[in-house]
């Protein structure tokens, strides 16, 4: 898009000093109108860097004394201790990737599914009511995909999933100890079902760029329809169907309400599924108001601290992948 | 048909079929949820649903009115920070936005569009709970409107930039200011868009839970006073589906389907509002 060229044409007043010409007067009003204009957008523009920087100064500043007590060894200490004030976080964040890869795994070829399905094979009249609907998925607050969490999920699970997947993959270490309901397995369908709009709507914007002539020219080499998107679109929209993933990823990681409502909540780290696992959100959610000695909301502040940087590296990374493909447009930011 | 040829036809099919499910699959996935939503809760919504505050656990009947007003009391205290912070920073965006301070602008809205909500709650924690010592419905206007922001900039920096150029010139032509022509002639011709944007913020932040736990708190009584603790429809939500009680639970249905059906209200009218103004878009 080309842009207006937006500085302003000085106007005499500006270089020849005050001029006596009234017109000139009144142009010169128009322009600190102007430059009140410019300078109150540019306040409300600078309140988001600053808002990044005060959550980030809030969450160290906050966390500080957790982090001198306890050091790096907080990362890979698994004991969470409330009466020993003895905190380590890694059972929460083995928790927090685990399920969100898992996540990962089963949204993935849903979402790549829509994607190439709507730009690639859908006839015209569904695409918009699929679109929509994949992206009501977004609109679902997560309390309530909680709730379906715990009361049909779970129920599902345990009736007509968790048995058949134990009785043939049962000798795996992922699917060892008794199902009860709240498990890392159940997390991860949730959060799957969470993120899949967010990587369709992306992954649908980058594979709408890929050039027609891409196609065509897969095509006109006699490749078949499904070989012209293996070998043409795909590899095109590399970079941006990543970053779309790596977007979801970052959805995952942060999710609170719902993975809290169905993960289980314990501390411990289970190469198990079917075992209730932690995340650092959800631990936030549950334990923040019961944190009730400045060393314990100290060591949530620090889990805060630690999710806060993964969701921004992820974010950033996927922001700058998305960026190449899509030039910069809000691909994404968009629940609707 | 040679026998390689007739292979790769038959993969093109096989993998056509599959894309179709994995994209009905997804699709299945939101009508399951609604329909249970639906099946589980509609039986439960009845006037005193809406009119009365929940009675003590054990006791059956009540309702979530106090939850509905305070949904609505929160939220629109939010909009009402976030909306002119959120479209002014969309509106430095498309305007001026060309420049490194743009660039800047842009990516750290996206980026904080991705920030864990739970992490905003704690922070409007530490400013607005923490030096007071009580919970308020105002600390948990401010946490959702931070939400807000990100997003709204994003969106009306689109809308905006939708516009014609040769509409922005035509004022500039006619002596019109800059800022006049920005906002008399650019914002009110996007306006459609804009307030899609608004309606969508407002829908995604209706839903919101985990800011408003340390903030807003909750309350099991009707309260109008914003410095106090108030209740939230998905904060109920969350407090009657975790609980241990049937009736709760059947609450919870009831209450997430009012909660659903508010957020489809907002997204289908934001919707209507972009497609009288643009016509389908893409």
């Amino acid at each position: 898009m080309t842009t207006l060229p937006l500085e302003p044409v000085p106007s005499p007043s500006e270089e020849t000093g005050p001029s006596p010409d009234p017109r000139w007067q009144a142009l010169r009003g128009v322009d600190r109108s102007d430059r009140i204009y410019q300078r109150v957008l540019t306040a409300f523009a600078l309140a988001l860097p600053f808002l990044i920087l005060v959550i980030l100064g809030v969450l160290l500043v906050n966390a500080l004394p957790a982090v001198r007590r306890f050091g790096p060894g907080f990362l890979w200490t698994s004991t969470w201790d409330p009466v020993a004030e003895v905190y380590g976080a890694a059972p929460m964040i083995f928790g927090t990737l685990a399920s969100s890869f898992l996540a990962l795994l089963i949204a993935v070829p849903l979402a790549l599914g829509v994607a190439i399905f709507l730009t690639e094979f859908s006839p015209r009249w569904l695409r918009q009511p699929v679109a929509f609907l994949v992206e009501l998925l977004a609109a679902i607050p997560s309390v309530v995909y909680g709730l379906w969490g715990i009361f049909v999920l779970i129920p599902f699970l345990r009736s007509y999933v968790v048995p058949p997947l134990k009785a043939v993959f049962g000798w795996t270490p992922f699917l060892q100890g008794a199902f009860y309901g709240n498990s890392l397995l159940a997390g991860g369908i949730i959060l799957a079902i969470m993120i899949v709009p967010y990587i369709a709507a992306v992954s649908r914007e980058v594979l709408l760029a890929v050039p027609t002539s891409q196609r065509e020219a897969a095509l006109a080499m006699g490749a078949t329809r499904w070989e012209a998107v293996r070998s043409a679109v795909l590899p095109y929209g590399r970079a941006g169907l990543i970053g779309a993933i790596i977007l979801g990823l970052g959805r995952a990681l942060g999710e609170t309400m719902a993975v809290t409502m169905v993960i289980g909540n314990r501390h411990d780290i289970a190469l198990s599924l079917l075992q209730p696992a932690y995340t650092m959100a959800a631990a936030i959610a549950n334990e923040f108001s019961e944190a009730t000695t400045s060393m314990y909301l100290s060591a949530l502040f620090e889990v805060g601290l630690i999710l806060f940087v993964l969701t921004v590296v992820v974010n950033a990374v996927a922001r700058i992948l998305i960026w190449r493909v899509a030039r910069g447009a809000a691909v994404g930011s968009r629940a609707l | 048909m040679s026998g390689g040829t007739f292979r790769r036809h038959l993969m093109s099919r096989v993998m056509t079929a599959l894309v179709v499910v994995l994209a009905f699959t997804a699709v299945l996935a939101l009508v399951l949820i609604l329909g249970n939503l639906i099946a589980k809760g509609a039986s439960s919504i009845d006037w005193a649903f809406f009119t009365k505050s929940p009675v003590p656990a054990g006791e059956s009947g009540g309702g979530v009115a106090n939850a509905i007003v305070g949904t609505a009391i929160i939220v629109g205290l939010a909009a009402l920070i976030g909306l002119p912070v959120g479209i002014g920073a969309g509106l430095y965006l498309a305007e001026y936005g060309s420049g490194r301070l743009g660039f800047l602008v842009r990516f750290v809205a996206d980026v904080l569009n991705g920030t864990p909500s739970i992490v905003i709650g704690i922070v409007a924690w530490t400013f607005l709970v923490k030096p007071t010592g009580r919970f308020t419905a105002l600390a948990g206007s401010v946490a959702l409107a931070i939400l807000m922001i990100p997003m709204l900039a994003r969106t009306t920096e689109e809308m905006v930039r939708l516009v014609p150029h040769s509409l922005r010139e035509a004022a500039l032509a006619l002596g019109y200011p800059r800022w006049r022509t920005s906002l008399k002639i650019v914002a009110r011709t996007a306006l459609g868009g804009i307030v899609t944007g608004c309606l969508v913020g407002i829908a995604r932040v209706a839903g919101e839970t985990a800011p408003l736990l340390f903030t807003a708190l909750g309350n099991l009584n009707f309260s109008l006073a914003v410095n106090q603790p108030m209740q939230t429809l998905s904060l109920q939500i969350y407090v009657y589906a975790t609980g241990p009680f049937d009736e709760w639970h059947r609450m919870a249905w009831a209450a997430a389907l009012v909660l659903m059906g508010l957020v489809l209200i907002l997204a289908l009218t934001a919707r209507w509002v972009t497609r009288q103004r643009y016509g389908s878009v893409r």
